[in-house]
């Protein structure tokens, strides 16, 4: 039934998706801050100092084509060089590149002034989601790709923010200056909003500076822009500006949310609450890689379903999940996830796909995790 | 190749072997030159199938027809094969052919290191092709396989991939020491340096950059294959190495190879021009003294590629101002053929046509090149479809139609048949007009904020990709003409004369189409086609 249904609406999109999407944006955003309306400047002049090149080179050159075809008679002249023309379009070309290069670099020097920022926000770069940790203060979270893999896979028709939506966006200030340290715990990323005009890559190893101010409250969304593997179209990036009162209770409210999640760590969970939760947290996190139905990808992502390390003693699982295998895309999940979606998610691996591997609690994972 | 026999047993000269051992053990320059070019339309075949399985994905948001690893295969053997499989080789091909015929000898200096330098190829290409089918995949972290992507992270398959990269830089390397050894000692007397057609001088030049920069590649994925097998930690960060070293020493060897792919182009271009224009070449020793400042400029501006790292502002403002200076000479380059075919007394056949959409296209990747240039305005532009919709515009309609135009050039010259012309003709509007489609529309997507590389996109990129889509099977297929129209020219066609064109200049004109096995047995005088007494 759901593949049928998939297939109607795989045809239906044929039709409706264009219609849906018709933006037909054919160029940069100015965007939202200073340093992007300067660069969306810097664009359009060297955009139309190209066109007007284009204009006269070309004219010339149709000119010759239409005029001095042999099959209007057309006979051929005997020039082949002349010192001057040729000294004049080398000069020519310099002046309009240095013309150039003038307000290119002022606005360059402009984006490396990285001096006295408000907030200083270290992101980093995982395979395939960034996290956001605010340095001083005492929040620090994942953000991953919100949009449904039904949507993906055209089982489900597309929502609006297709691909470019989180379940966690970077949340800032308007009207401050925002720094940005950015580092990756795997392979390259490189993180891009282009109402910002911020592109740096994330480098493992590495920490590299970037800076924005935004005037005005407004969501603002991007994508990785460096080749990271299998679901480097699946990491977009939201940043959602609040302004300064807004951004203080978000600032408040994490502190409180952070208590919450504490409390419920506490709790006493059932094998079939575990499950249930596993099951998200597994969709979120881990079947990118191991697939949804724990296949795996040969060769790449080993196979979760079936096997002695899902069914025996759990504390080898428990040890890979937490701390990851290095050189592997096998991430350290201790610190990315909390205690209760660790428990239910290394449950739910052990009790799915025919795996029986028995439950493993909350307060065993927290026990870990205090270590 | 039938005529071609007859024409060698009835003047009595040793001709080739029969069966495949003349293909196997073959030192002559033509058949070396056929056998590359061969292998080059296979291979811009096979990527050409990779680029619409690509497009296929694209058409569409939603994944439909193939999975995000597998595309991630496809872009990497896609860029691989087009680089190194079919444009590199096409170019050495057409300088093996035609050297030898431009600058009067017998043969290319180095006849058997010839033979080798192709016969690497095709396992070379055979190994790449077959980690397709290995578990875990082919290489699937783009051509450019930056680490550590394509080393702690890398599939099993990787070591393949090195060991056929060491190939191909065998095989290029011998080729450009061939193609200078024979330039350099093998002119026929009378012809100086500067009497050189410029296909021969472009080609001096790229031999020397791929002898400059082929060992830097070697070196590059060396250092890999000890990061992978041999516990190094040249790029991996959590040994003390350096991600970003990996980049510096790529686009070492991967900027000067950008014009390894195009400055032969400009050879090409700059002979069928004035051909067609029935004029001289305008400014021929700027056209020369152009090609070598562009070559030298190539080593000094590779980390343009790299503007979104984190270098220092001086870096950054080096690599911008340095790369901002390439367009002097290139644009020294355009302004000539322009005037070349000023007053000229222009006829517009298959190759004179492929020529001006050169001239036009790859002027257009160079305006978005000029763009890129710019630091400021590279952090929007990188790593998007503005930079795809760029390098292929001098790519495709740069490079490809360069080659396409030479084929068709000197096609009667080879095989004593004239090309079908209307057929060649319909194939040159089919690909301008689906190049075009395929790529302008890039530009647009790029700047509205589409990654490369993603299998996937968001739902306000879906109307150019559909466009885009569509012009790539129509380029695609409308290859299919070229490769019915140089097989039936092979096989028959109108008798094609010794000059060819009327506008025709140069020593390989003087021979008999075709032309005998051994060129020319004895060193032809030099006379310069235009100077009096040169």
């Amino acid at each position: 039934m759901i593949r049928r249904t998939g297939r109607v609406l795989f045809f239906a999109g044929l039709f409706y998706a264009p219609l849906v999407a018709a933006q037909w944006q054919v160029n940069l955003v100015e965007g939202a801050t200073e340093i992007s309306r300067s660069v969306y400047n810097l664009h359009m002049i060297i955009f139309y100092i190209c066109v007007a090149i284009a204009i006269v080179v070309f004219g010339v050159m149709f000119w010759s084509i239409i005029w001095h075809r042999k099959s209007r008679g057309a006979k051929a002249a005997h020039f082949h060089e002349s010192t001057w023309v040729e000294i004049i379009w080398t000069i020519v070309p310099v002046v309009i590149l240095v013309s150039m290069a003038v307000p290119a670099s002022t606005t360059l020097i402009q984006m490396y002034d990285k001096n006295s920022a408000d907030i200083d926000i270290q992101i980093t770069g995982y395979q395939w989601k960034w996290r956001y940790k605010y340095l001083n203060q005492d929040i620090d979270f994942f953000s991953s790709l919100a949009t449904p893999r039904e949507q993906i896979n055209n089982e489900q028709l597309k929502g609006e923010h297709y691909l470019l939506e989180v379940d966690n966006p970077l949340v800032i200030p308007a009207g401050k200056k925002v720094r940005f340290l950015l580092s990756s715990n795997d392979v390259i990323h490189s993180w891009w909003v282009p109402a910002l005009a911020v592109k740096k890559d994330a480098i493992p190893g590495f920490v590299n500076e970037s800076w924005t101010l935004v005037d005005e409250p407004g969501i603002y969304r991007g994508q990785c822009a460096e080749l990271c593997g299998r679901d480097h179209g699946f990491m977009p990036i939201v940043v959602d500006v609040k302004s300064p009162e807004d951004y203080q209770l978000w600032v408040a409210e994490q502190a409180s949310l952070k208590v919450a999640a504490a409390q419920s760590a506490q709790r006493e969970m059932s094998q079939t609450e575990l499950m249930t939760r596993g099951e998200q947290v597994y969709k979120a996190t881990c079947a990118a890689c191991h697939q949804q139905e724990g296949q795996g990808i040969p060769g790449v992502f080993p196979a979760l379903a079936g096997g002695q390390l899902m069914q025996g003693d759990p504390a080898e699982h428990i040890s890979i999940v937490l701390h990851g295998r290095s050189g592997t895309a096998m991430q350290a999940f201790g610190e990315q996830l909390n205690a209760v979606d660790l428990a239910s998610v290394i449950t739910y691996e052990r009790n799915s796909w025919g795996n029986q591997g028995g439950m493993v609690s909350v307060q065993q994972i927290s026990e870990l995790l205090k270590e | 190749m039938g005529s071609l026999e007859q024409t060698v047993h009835s003047t009595g000269h040793h001709g080739p072997a029969s069966g495949i051992t003349r293909w196997l053990y073959t030192t002559n320059h033509k058949d070396i030159g056929t056998l590359y070019l061969i292998f080059s339309l296979t291979m811009f075949f096979i990527g050409g199938c990779m680029a619409l399985t690509i497009r296929a994905e694209l058409f569409q948001p939603g994944l439909q027809l193939v999975r995000p690893e597998f595309f991630n295969q496809m872009t990497t053997s896609h860029g691989l094969i087009m680089v190194f499989g079919a444009v590199m080789p096409a170019f050495v091909g057409l300088a093996n052919w035609l050297i030898p015929m431009m600058i009067g000898a017998p043969d290319m200096a180095l006849p058997r290191m010839n033979n080798w330098s192709f016969w690497i190829l095709p396992f070379a290409f055979f190994m790449m092709l077959s980690t397709l089918l290995m578990e875990g995949g082919g290489p699937n972290f783009g051509w450019t396989f930056y680490a550590p992507l394509s080393t702690t992270y890398a599939p099993p398959s990787v070591t393949f991939f090195i060991f056929a990269v060491h190939m191909m830089g065998i095989s290029s390397i011998m080729g450009a020491i061939n193609v200078i050894a024979t330039i350099l000692n093998m002119r026929t007397p009378g012809m100086k340096l500067m009497d050189m057609p410029l296909f021969v001088w472009t080609w001096l030049i790229t031999a020397f950059l791929l002898i400059a920069v082929m060992p830097v590649l070697a070196g590059v994925v060396t250092m890999m294959l000890m990061d992978i097998h041999f516990g190094t930690s040249f790029f991996d960060a959590a040994g003390g190495g350096d991600p970003v070293l990996f980049q510096h020493v790529f686009w070492f060897f991967g900027h000067p190879e950008v014009y390894i792919m195009i400055l032969p182009a400009f050879g090409v271009v700059s002979e069928i021009i004035p051909t067609f224009a029935r004029k001289r070449l305008f400014g021929y020793t700027s056209m020369v003294y152009a090609t070598a400042s562009i070559a030298i400029l190539s080593f000094i501006v590779w980390a343009h590629h790299m503007f979104a790292v984190g270098m220092p502002l001086a870096g950054e403002l080096f690599f911008m101002y340095t790369t901002m200076l390439i367009a002097v000479p290139t644009g020294v380059k355009v302004f000539n053929w322009v005037a070349t075919m000023f007053r000229g007394s222009m006829t517009f056949e298959t190759p004179m046509l492929f020529a001006l959409a050169f001239v036009v296209l790859f002027t257009i990747g160079g305006f978005s090149g000029l763009m890129l240039a710019i630091a400021p305005a590279d952090f929007q532009y990188h790593d998007t479809y503005f930079v795809v919709a760029h390098f292929h515009y001098v790519l495709v309609p740069g490079s490809v139609f360069a080659i396409m135009a030479a084929a068709y050039f000197w096609l009667p010259k080879w095989t004593g048949h004239m090309y079908n012309e209307s057929m060649g003709k319909l194939h040159f509007w089919l690909s301008f007009i689906g190049v075009n489609v395929t790529f302008f529309p890039m530009h647009f997507l790029g700047l509205a904020g589409m990654p490369r590389r993603i299998p996937d996109y968001a739902l306000q990129f879906a109307d150019f990709n559909m466009v885009a889509t569509f012009g790539a099977f129509l380029f695609g297929f409308s290859q299919l003409l070229f490769v019915y129209n140089v097989i039936s020219c092979i096989r028959s066609g109108k008798q094609a004369t010794d000059k060819v064109w009327e506008g025709s200049h140069g020593l390989e004109w003087t021979l008999p189409s075709p032309p005998p096995y051994h060129s020319f047995t004895e060193p032809p005088v030099f006379k310069h086609p235009y100077k009096e007494n040169g």
